[in-house]
């Protein structure tokens, strides 16, 4: 069927992207593959909407507010790196460690 | 299967992406793994394309492979790091991040293979740029307006968080 292949694309970017969050060192990576699970779940949404069993404009509405949100993501999560890189010299996730007991 | 147009464009599409997002987890250098990813994102416009989305797909480029691409290059560039990638963060913990991300693709793939999905198929008459902007301005007319508030006070953050501080160590 058609919509099954679309939901297993989208399922398997999103593993990539989850595979990728927990196994990259690098922070940006990590920000980059966030950005990639996001894209597998605007994926689903627009296979819904043309293939749903209502189809209709909602999905896409929803994706574009999607794509909103993540780009608002992105630029908060590069200023924030930024900020912590200034502090820790350092682009690589498991040496923010300051907090740890 | 019959091998329609459609099969075929969403076939070439599909290994594009997933290609792109697999060299992203195999390469070695950090800005190799942002490009393959950019060209992932242009790979999921196209799916937008042949699912009846052109201002999504336009939006796609735009966005994920224009900006965020170049927002994170610069991010990857502003951060000095050693210029090759160190594989994986220990042994053990990326056999077991590949085991569970495995199972849970597994149980996914199973859930969707065995659900029944009633489909329909909507008219491609509906799914006008026309139709989109009156959805849009019209019945969500009220999160379009806060989606532009979260804009702006993420670039206020951003400018903030990112600004060095003047009295550093103080």
């Amino acid at each position: 069927m058609q919509l099954t292949s679309y939901l297993a694309l989208s399922a398997i970017l999103f593993s990539i992207g989850l595979y990728g969050v927990l196994t990259k060192r690098n922070a940006v990576i990590v920000l980059f593959c966030i950005e990639l699970m996001l894209n597998a779940a605007n994926l689903n949404f627009v296979a819904f909407s043309k293939f749903g069993l209502f189809p209709g404009l909602t999905g896409q509405v929803f994706t574009l507010f999607t794509i909103t949100i993540a780009a608002a993501e992105a630029a908060v999560g590069i200023a924030i790196l930024i900020a912590l890189y200034r502090n820790v010299q350092s682009a690589e996730a498991d040496r923010y460690d300051s907090m740890k007991g | 299967m019959n091998l329609s147009g459609e099969f075929i464009a969403f076939f070439v599409l599909s290994v594009m992406a997933i290609g792109g997002a697999v060299f992203m987890i195999n390469m070695q250098r950090v800005m190799h793994m942002a490009l393959a990813l950019a060209f992932t994102f242009f790979s999921i416009a196209g799916i937008y394309l042949l699912l009846n989305a052109p201002f999504l797909a336009v939006i796609q480029v735009l966005i994920y492979t224009g900006a965020i691409s170049i927002l994170m290059l610069f991010g990857i560039m502003l951060t000095k790091h050693r210029y090759e990638e160190k594989s994986a963060v220990a042994r053990w913990q990326g056999v077991i991040g590949f085991i569970g991300v495995a199972c849970f693709l597994g149980v996914l793939m199973w859930t969707i293979y065995r659900t029944p999905l009633l489909s329909g198929q909507g008219n491609p008459k509906d799914f006008g740029i026309h139709q989109l902007g009156a959805a849009v301005f019209k019945e969500y007319a009220i999160p379009f307006e806060v989606a532009s508030i979260l804009l702006l006070v993420a670039l206020v953050g951003a400018v903030i968080l990112a600004k060095r501080e003047e009295n550093e160590c103080s």
